[in-house]
């Protein structure tokens, strides 16, 4: 078996193990509490998506999960290990483009696979070539970031944390400031994609329905302290619809959930 | 009218006007304004007996080296400022101070200290260029995004690996307006150097011009001038176009 071929593998997904995570952030005489004493579990290969509004510390979670920031208490386990770096296992990918203007598409995919031994170059340009291909932008291999839509960006970035074969993508609103049409692509797109490289996946929105459309299972959370209050399973038939109605049902009575666990000082949105 | 050909026209027109407002001064003037045919003798003249180039040449060298000096400490050294908080609020403070002087008021202290020598010369284009380029580097780094830093990491980047090919990058722009801005500095301090102290390892642009001023001969004087015109738009064009160009095509900002 060829190297390409053996990077290109579809390879084990990962469980992760959050156990009474709490994470306090201190900006000048201000303390927040972000979470409190959060546990969940994550199965290989579910699509878990957290939803809460805005201060209710999903992103802090992930960030957690990504080995970008540390719990002030509880553990977070990867596989049976403690996550206390970041590691190409666990892929992040961001709101906002996060992508490097200063390098081309490929050269953005390219990042991370530079940073993989075991791999000569030419091997590496093929493999971001076929995740390119997976997203979609093999025509635009060589443009610049600034030349793309923004539906654009987010597939680069998507082909960018896809490259490495991560076992668990984190993704933090990643289709948040984009406009309903391209979004609603997307989810067709993530879903095909979650499907053919059976990655785990956390996914934090503040959108309800987007994450009826893609989870297998909505954890909610209330802000101040962060907590999670309700779990919903999502048994709905893949690939999802996010017009259908069956989704609309699920959808409403997740938000019916979010606005009673509100707090006095929160926004929600839906 | 393409580009080239409005700004050859221009400057064709300058030349005559030059040229023929100058029969209508009165004659007292002449020695004043100088026929542009004699300016142009006269750079022929020093041209083929090898003067100019031999002060081009000297000139060219003090800059180049005191500059590209400047730049290769100036680049590691905002680096470093914009990492650690005691350089910071050692170096750093330092190069702040140091930025306001004008970079002409070290050429005492270089006499001083290095005498009539190219060492005084380079120390004195070193010190024009060093800080602003510390100064714009250290910018552009604290400039950069986080996310940057925090998606390279969840790549794998580390460390050095992230200042390199991360931090360094991403503040290409900062640097880039630092580095003409210290060649600016640079090339301002040398032809003041060089206009107010004869070096006696070799006479350069300054040095000519300020010839021209003890003969009392304009065409020298303006001749010289406009070399070192030519000298900082090809420099302009050669050092700094490519990374401009690079950074509009990448980013996407406005075409410089």
């Amino acid at each position: 078996m060829s190297t390409v071929t053996k990077e290109l593998e579809v390879i084990k997904p990962l469980k992760l193990a959050i156990s009474g995570v709490s994470k306090w952030f201190r900006q000048g005489v201000v303390e927040t509490h972000a979470l409190d004493n959060v546990s969940l579990d994550v199965d290989e290969s579910e699509f878990v998506c957290l939803v809460g509004p805005s201060g209710c510390g999903k992103s802090t979670l992930l960030n957690m999960i990504a080995g970008l920031d540390r719990p002030d208490s509880g553990t977070i386990m990867a596989d049976g290990k403690p996550v206390t770096e970041p590691g190409r296992d666990r892929m992040m990918m961001f709101q906002e483009s996060a992508l490097f203007p200063w390098l081309s598409v490929i050269g953005n995919v390219l990042f991370g696979l530079k940073l993989k031994p075991n791999l000569t170059n030419k091997e590496r340009v093929e493999v971001a070539k076929f995740y390119l291909q997976l997203v979609g932008l093999e025509r635009y291999t060589h443009s610049n970031i600034h030349e793309l839509s923004g539906g654009m960006r987010q597939r680069v970035a998507l082909a960018r944390s896809l490259a490495p074969n991560p076992r668990v993508l984190l993704m933090d609103e990643p289709f948040a400031a984009l406009d309903a049409m391209t979004r609603e692509q997307l989810y067709g797109d993530l879903q095909e994609i979650w499907q053919a490289r059976k990655k785990t996946i956390v996914f934090v929105t503040h959108n309800v329905r987007e994450a009826v459309c893609l989870a297998d299972r909505v954890v909610l959370f209330s802000p101040h302290p962060g907590r999670i209050r309700e779990q919903f399973k999502i048994d709905l038939p893949r690939p999802r619809d996010i017009n259908s109605p069956d989704l609309a049902k699920n959808a409403t009575e997740i938000t019916r959930a979010l606005k009673s666990h509100r707090g006095p000082l929160t926004d929600v949105a839906d | 009218m393409n580009r080239f050909a409005r700004a050859f026209a221009f400057f064709a027109a300058l030349l005559a006007l030059w040229h023929f407002g100058r029969g209508y001064l009165p004659k007292s003037y002449h020695l004043l304004v100088p026929d542009p045919l004699s300016v142009w003798q006269y750079l022929v003249g020093v041209g083929k007996d090898g003067t100019l180039l031999t002060a081009v040449g000297v000139t060219m060298r003090r800059l180049l080296l005191g500059y590209f000096a400047g730049v290769i400490v100036g680049v590691p050294l905002g680096l470093l400022t914009a990492r650690f908080q005691w350089a910071s609020d050692t170096i750093g403070v330092l190069g702040l101070g140091l930025q306001t002087l004008p970079s002409v008021c070290w050429v005492p202290l270089a006499l001083i200290a290095f005498g009539q020598t190219e060492a005084s010369m380079q120390f004195v284009v070193i010190m024009g260029t060093l800080w602003s380029v510390q100064i714009s580097t250290d910018d552009g780094v604290r400039n950069v995004p986080p996310i940057y830093q925090r998606a390279a990491q969840t790549m794998g980047s580390r460390g050095l690996h992230t200042w390199i090919k991360v931090n360094l990058p991403a503040s290409l722009p900062f640097i880039i307006s630092g580095v003409k801005q210290g060649w600016a500095f640079a090339w301002r301090s040398l032809m003041s150097a060089e206009i107010f102290v004869t070096i006696l390892t070799g006479a350069g642009l300054g040095q000519l011009l300020q010839y021209g001023r003890d003969l009392n001969a304009m065409d020298q004087v303006i001749a010289i001038m406009l070399v070192i015109v030519a000298i900082g738009l090809l420099a302009d064009k050669i050092l700094f176009s490519p990374w401009e160009r690079f950074v509009h095509r990448r980013w996407g900002t406005v075409k410089p």
